[in-house]
């Protein structure tokens, strides 16, 4: 394994790794405790209307994808607040509208040669050296934000109510944090894949949401959870040679049934209702 | 006459196009103890939002500490219902408590070592401070319970609303909780949302019952009347279902 660190991609690779483990530990923290999966999942599957967008306007990929990703973000949150009753539905549209917009676009996009399948299926092994100064940025800001507005966050996602009484912005932070969402989103899926992000973003958390005392602890451990898959998912698509994005999910997929099986082991007696 | 914290005045409140409060007139005045009780979907906790400033009403004015309701949150205190918590959130009995004292916008400066003592007063006061570094979903309701108090109480609020304190929770402990109550009624005035009319009337001083209206009675005796108009059903099945509070105290006084 070792003689993979002597080629640039696969140190990028095992970079975008970690650099994308602190947004997995952060917020998808927040998307766990806050249930707010399926939301994630509309937003992350609608970014595809900005790849196309991106293409067919001829901007910047970056742009094209965040941009557009921020902006579902945001109408998903407004939707959510309005129409809670009705967001399930709304949400399902958007994800979908986003995904067709994207593919028809690309339709339209003269001599263009997009490979869907990486967008799809992560392309980590082809991250270019700027895109990880992107994610280091994106990391900072999120970091930042949500040291800042930390305990306001905490009591939003505990109790939005009494959150409210003491004065917190609780909406204005729910669209900060769907714009966090919106950014983590994206730099996942250049690891995993759209197929594949939700998982990335909250099998840590799941894991670490037992073990942990504290929400700090539990972006921590989500943190080093996601590092770990993605260490030994890269490992382990290297030697056997298989699609990584892919292997990366099973590591986390296996690890996620090995801490079930040790939950239903250690609660007292799991079958009780049986006897 | 004692000084009135709360006024509302014509309060009328609509979901989706259906009335929930209609008409609603009420004055809290310092040092009063007012369970709001009603059936399910009445308005209790609707009422007891827009007291919060957590709801805006249709028509009609809501006043606490002569300021519309939703300004001086810092001088009230406030429990919710817990029901909907999620029992396996990652927080600690201390944060919990703490988050009493959150006050936006201070950023990056985490609780002062002043709050930190005030939580520990508090939680001292529900007994609770051994349990202060246990997670919140671990404990059993009644201690829940008295975390959530001590979080309502730890900014030492002048007024203290109770949603349901007493759901989930069995019947000593309710009784405890309400003692606790009576006692805290010395200083801080107590408005409580309880379904439950037994506990209630052997603790509070008034009662108002809430089902799209609102009638106010200056004293706790529960009526054939009052619950006719707050349930519209026999108050002879209600009360039955646990003990009539006469019988209650009778056994207390007897021992």
């Amino acid at each position: 394994m070792l003689e993979a660190l002597q080629f640039e991609f696969m140190r990028n690779a095992l970079m975008a790794g970690l650099l994308t483990s602190v947004a997995c530990g952060v917020i998808g923290t927040f998307v766990v405790v806050n249930r707010i999966v399926f939301l994630s999942g509309g937003i992350a599957h609608a970014a595809y209307g900005g790849i196309g967008l991106a293409f067919f306007f001829g901007l910047p990929f970056v742009v094209g994808t965040l941009g557009f990703a921020l902006l579902v973000a945001m109408v998903m949150a407004v939707v959510t607040l309005k129409a809670r009753h009705r967001s399930d539905t709304i949400i399902g549209v958007l994800w979908a509208i986003g995904m067709a917009l994207g593919v028809i676009l690309l339709d339209l996009s003269p001599g263009y040669n997009v490979d869907l399948m990486s967008f799809l299926f992560g392309s980590i092994l082809a991250v270019p050296t700027a895109d990880l100064w992107l994610m280091l940025v994106l990391n900072i800001l999120i970091l930042l934000t949500v040291g800042y507005f930390y305990n306001d966050f905490l009591a939003l996602s505990y109790d939005e109510d009494f959150a409210k009484l003491r004065g917190v912005r609780v909406k204005l932070l729910y669209f900060v944090l769907l714009a966090m969402v919106a950014l983590s989103v994206v730099m996942i899926i250049r690891i995993v894949g759209l197929i594949l992000v939700i998982a990335l973003l909250t099998i840590p958390p799941y894991i670490a949401e037992k073990h942990s005392g504290s929400l700090r602890a539990m972006m921590f451990i989500s943190f080093l959870l996601s590092c770990l898959f993605t260490m030994v998912g890269l490992w382990v698509s290297y030697v056997f040679n298989l699609t990584s994005g892919a292997t990366i999910i099973m590591v986390a997929g296996v690890c996620f049934f090995i801490s079930l099986f040790f939950e239903l082991l250690g609660s007292r007696r799991p079958f009780s209702k049986w006897s | 006459m004692r000084d009135a914290i709360i006024e509302i005045r014509d309060l009328w409140f609509s979901f989706n196009s259906i009335p929930v409060l209609k008409e609603v007139n009420l004055t809290v005045r310092r040092g009063d103890f007012i369970a709001l009780l009603g059936p399910n979907g009445g308005g209790k906790t609707t009422l007891l939002k827009l007291m919060l400033g957590l709801l805006r009403p249709d028509r009609g004015s809501i006043k606490i500490f002569n300021e519309p309701a939703g300004k001086s949150t810092h001088r009230i205190g406030y429990m919710p219902q817990h029901l909907h918590f999620n029992q396996s959130f990652p927080i600690s009995v201390l944060d919990v408590v703490l988050m009493g004292k959150l006050r936006p916008g201070k950023g990056w400066s985490r609780y002062s070592p002043k709050d930190k003592i005030a939580a520990q007063k508090a939680m001292e006061q529900m007994e609770m401070w051994e349990f202060r570094n246990r997670r919140v979903g671990e404990l059993s309701g009644g201690q829940q319970q008295r975390v959530f108090i001590a979080r309502a109480l730890v900014d030492e609020p002048e007024v203290l609303f109770l949603d349901e304190p007493t759901a989930s929770v069995d019947t000593k402990h309710q009784t405890d909780l309400f003692d606790i109550l009576k006692e805290l009624n010395k200083t801080v005035t107590i408005i409580v949302v309880s379904h439950d009319v037994g506990i209630v009337s052997s603790h509070v001083k008034s009662v108002a019952c809430v089902n799209q209206q609102v009638f106010y009675h200056d004293d706790a005796e529960i009526t054939q009347e009052m619950l006719e108009m707050a349930y519209q059903c026999c108050p002879v099945d209600l009360v039955a279902h646990g003990m009539p509070h006469r019988v209650l105290q009778e056994h207390e006084d007897s021992e």
